[in-house]
């Protein structure tokens, strides 16, 4: 039982160490970071059964935020823009979200990729304030009041968003295991008797939205601090789809997957999408289709499987890709009482 | 204002040009088992349905503790002492059984803090305790998709008992249960309820249950509550017997 | 704003609703049938626009009658949904039809994903743009404005050629009626023999090819670039929510409204043309969440 630990716990250990073993790694693995905290948002929902196509947007709103501070009078400090830029996530993502929780399914994912495609062509257009196409320069910030060279800020920022991913992991972790993290799942299996339980699934869902929105804040400010730059790319419906990808590929629902994924899709993207940049979304694509086709628990599940099979501790492979399919499953028995 | 627990005056409900149920007026006493008998399509669901707001009726109106609650939502009626278990269970598939139970145990206390674990929160042993009232105690960390009919049945009721109502309403409580075991489930429920002091109202078609678990039996027929009374008198009655108890037996 | 320019936001917007109708058509009615939501269908509009521009441009420049612009789309509209339409239902959603709508998006989603690069492989990222059909019919004024009859007069047509069509193939033909009684209620059909399978098929490759023959109506119209299958699914979508899900007739009028908001928003507020659209569905959904000709919880087409 403890040996299915022994792999998690190494790559937690190694991880930190990488800068130093590959120093050329270091910004690809902010990047990957990064994504994984915002995949961790789009993960939290599929917790609930609902799958958002357009949380590119929390991303951008966040990533646009502290652009905008950082070129303001205030200046560039990091922690302010971190902060501040989440607290945008977070409150648009109560705007937002007080609309979207009223539906479900299809149309959920889909006013959710309208709300993105709607700020993306207010970031084109509005060039004036925005800059249009070009983005926006964002310049280093400092950190606490100290200002780093390129190569300190990037170390810095490397651990300081191992240890966020690690922090926010564990936060997810403990909110999908907290009495409102359960009642927030039940609205994937059960909303008449969440109803008949005096709470509302509405409420239960905006509070598992707006955490969501805040997670692909995180994120989303990390990647426009790396990066130097925020274009309305941020927020185009190919990064949601991006972000539903490392979901399903790291094995949806799960937060350790969220990672794993971003991880690996990181690494895969950097070194192997210069052989096929031209056919990357076709990749992707067919790639998913894979995944949701013929291991629905994704490298989570796979890795569950493998680690059962090596050490026959109870549950067949079966029982585990059943529960793998289970995180897609809807409300089938909750529509009428 | 009145001496009554739940009071239905005037009800009418129309599916389309369907009329499901017309001027009803149905009183539930304080502290009494209600049993509803009728044949089926006579609308007793959809009274419940009412009662716990999830429909409206298009006239009429429903009182709980002196209290119009007619246009109230599920939630806001739950919340104010009626609970409810289903013909079909309505649990959360992908929990156990003992967490169905803690998730209503949190609903009824709040619990809103996001750092503590639902297995930790202090109705633990309550819950636990009601699950073994109602005999699943021995299956309470199985997925409730894993269990019988009638083992996920009893975890239905006792999700609603969870919530401490002062009303319960049942729609054929031991329908999925094993014949053999329908009265001993029947009379586990009538002890749990009046330990509790909760008022219950059952929709059910076993006759032998409603003469021997009921304090009072409302026909229900063609939309209309034909006859109420006290379980003999009513179970004897020829209209009945042709009408109702002919139909189920 | 003067006379003039208000009936030219007029045409536009009805020129533009005609096209948004073609492909909105196509979804709500695989939408009705199948009850899945096909994001892909934005990339099947993309194909339909780009064969139609480059094929046109290839045999106009070969010496070819300027009128063959006119079969060419249907053509092309037929043949992408057959081809693309085709096996997208045949190896891909029959495997999903009973598993759970997020995995149903996300299938879709990701034929989309696959779709959007097999465009830029085969077509580049250059625009193109064939006009021949547009020119060929000419001008006419209407009230003392030149409009061309492409987009006033044939483009309406076609649409309301394809509404009454269908509704008619619906109502009377057998297999319009086997798709109704599908849509009613699977089981029943299958029961007394209907072969499901065959008309979901037949279902999704119209919806396909209604989405490809409005992308070759729109072609002689506009530039056929990237992105546009992007932007008509999420237009589309806005068109069919706003209609209510699986509503023929409705979608037309909500294509005439979205199309209508977003042309006057050219004139008058440039700026929000692209959110015209959005800003309609969402004041909708927000006072009736089932669209305007949705009822609740019944399903139609």
């Amino acid at each position: 039982m403890l040996a299915r630990y022994v792999i998690p716990a190494l790559l937690i250990l190694i991880v930190p160490l990488l800068p130093f073993l590959a120093p050329w790694l270091k910004v690809v693995l902010i990047i990957a970071l990064a994504k994984g905290i915002a995949v961790l948002g789009v993960t939290t929902l599929l917790r609930a059964g609902q799958v958002s196509f357009g949380h590119a947007l929390f991303f951008a709103i966040a990533a646009y935020a502290s652009a905008f501070l950082a070129r303001s009078a205030v200046g560039g400090e990091f922690f302010v823009m971190l902060l501040l830029g989440t607290f945008a996530a977070g409150l648009s993502g109560l705007l937002v979200g007080l609309f979207v929780v009223r539906y479900r399914g299809i149309f959920f994912g889909m006013l959710n990729l309208a709300f993105s495609m709607i700020f993306w062509s207010i970031l084109e257009k509005f060039y004036y304030l925005t800059g249009g196409a070009d983005g926006i320069h964002v310049r280093r910030p400092t950190v606490l009041g100290i200002s780093l060279a390129r190569a300190e800020f990037e170390t810095f920022l490397f651990y300081f968003a191992f240890l966020l991913a690690l922090l926010l992991g564990w936060v997810a972790l403990r909110f999908l295991n907290s009495p409102i993290g359960h009642l927030f799942q039940t609205v994937k299996t059960n909303e008449t008797r969440l109803q008949y339980l005096g709470i509302s699934p509405r409420r239960t869902l905006l509070v598992g939205y707006v955490f969501s929105a805040g997670l692909c804040g995180v994120g989303g400010v990390l990647l426009a601090t790396v990066q130097g730059i925020v274009t309305p790319d941020y927020a185009w419906w190919i990064r949601s789809g991006e972000m539903v990808f490392i979901a399903v590929l790291g094995g949806a629902g799960s937060v350790a997957g969220a990672f794993v994924g971003a991880l690996a899709y990181e690494l895969v993207r950097t070194y192997a999408a210069a052989f096929a940049a031209d056919i990357w979304q076709m990749v992707l694509g067919a790639f998913l289709l894979v995944i949701i086709l013929f291991a629905p628990g994704g490298m989570i599940g796979i890795y569950d499987t493998l680690m059962r099979r090596l050490f026959r501790n109870g549950g067949s492979a079966r029982d585990r890709d059943a529960e793998s399919e289970a995180a897609y499953r809807p409300a089938v028995e909750g529509k009428k009482p | 204002m009145t001496a009554y627990l739940m009071e239905a005056r005037g009800l009418e409900i129309r599916f389309g040009g369907v009329v499901a149920a017309q001027n009803v007026t149905l009183e539930v006493k304080e502290g009494q088992n209600l049993a509803i008998i009728g044949p089926n399509g006579a609308g007793k669901t959809t009274f419940l349905n009412i009662c716990t707001g999830w429909l409206k009726p298009s006239a009429g109106s429903v009182y709980f503790r002196g209290k119009e609650i007619t246009r109230l939502s599920p939630r806001q009626i739950c919340r104010l002492g009626v609970a409810r278990a289903f013909q079909i269970p309505q649990l959360f598939t992908e929990h156990t059984a003992l967490e169905n139970m803690l998730i209503a145990a949190s609903a009824r206390e709040g619990h809103w803090a996001p750092f503590t674990a639902l297995s930790r929160i202090p109705e633990r042993e309550e819950m636990m305790h009601l699950l073994e009232m109602v005999h699943c105690g021995d299956v309470a960390d199985r997925p409730v998709v894993e269990l019988s009919e009638g083992q996920r049945k009893l975890i239905d009721i006792a999700v609603a008992l969870a919530l401490k109502p002062r009303l319960l309403l049942m729609d054929e409580p031991t329908s999925g249960v094993a014949s053999s075991q329908k009265h001993e489930v029947m009379e586990i429920l009538v002890r749990a309820l009046a330990a509790a002091g909760v008022t219950s109202v059952f929709v059910e078609h076993d006759m032998s249950i409603v003469e021997r678990y009921a304090d009072e039996v409302a026909v229900w027929a063609a939309g209309v509550v034909q006859l109420r009374g006290g379980p003999a008198e009513v179970l004897e009655h020829p209209d009945v017997i042709r009408d109702v108890i002919g139909e189920t037996v | 704003m003067n006379f003039s320019l208000f009936l030219l936001a007029v045409f536009d917007g009805i020129a533009y609703a005609a096209l948004v109708f073609m492909v909105a058509l196509g979804l709500t009615l695989i939408f009705g049938v199948l009850r899945i939501l096909n994001v892909a269908h934005g990339s099947l509009y993309a194909i339909g626009a780009y064969v139609t521009a480059s094929v046109g441009a290839a045999i106009f420049a070969a010496g070819f009658a300027p009128f063959l612009a006119f079969p060419l789309m249907l053509i092309a509209a037929a043949l992408i949904g057959v081809v693309l339409g085709g096996p997208i239902e045949y190896l891909l959603l029959r495997r999903i039809y009973h598993r759970p709508e997020v995995l149903q998006l996300l299938v879709t989603f990701a034929v989309f994903m696959i779709l959007e690069d097999v465009q830029r492989q085969i077509w580049g990222t250059q625009p193109y743009f064939e006009a021949t059909a547009l020119q060929l019919l000419g001008n006419v004024q209407v009230l003392g404005v030149y409009y061309t009859v492409y987009q006033l007069i044939f483009l309406p047509l076609v649409a309301l050629t394809v509404l009454i069509g269908l509704r008619l193939f619906l109502r009377r033909a057998l297999a319009g009626k086997l798709i109704m009684a599908v849509t009613e209620d699977r089981e029943a059909a299958q029961a007394i023999g209907i072969n499901a399978d065959r008309v979901f098929f037949l279902t999704f490759v119209v919806g396909a090819a209604l989405a490809a023959l409005g992308g070759a109506l729109a072609s002689p119209t506009t530039s056929v670039l990237p992105g546009i299958g992007a932007d008509m699914i999420v237009l589309s979508f806005a068109v069919v929510a706003t209609a209510g899900l699986g509503q023929i007739e409705g979608a037309a009028v909500a294509a005439l409204l979205i199309g209508l908001g977003r042309s006057f928003a050219v004139y008058l507020m440039p700026e929000l043309q692209v959110l015209v659209p959005y800003l309609i569905m969402l004041s909708v959904l927000l006072i009736r969440p089932e669209g305007l000709f949705g009822r609740p919880g019944a399903r139609k087409i």
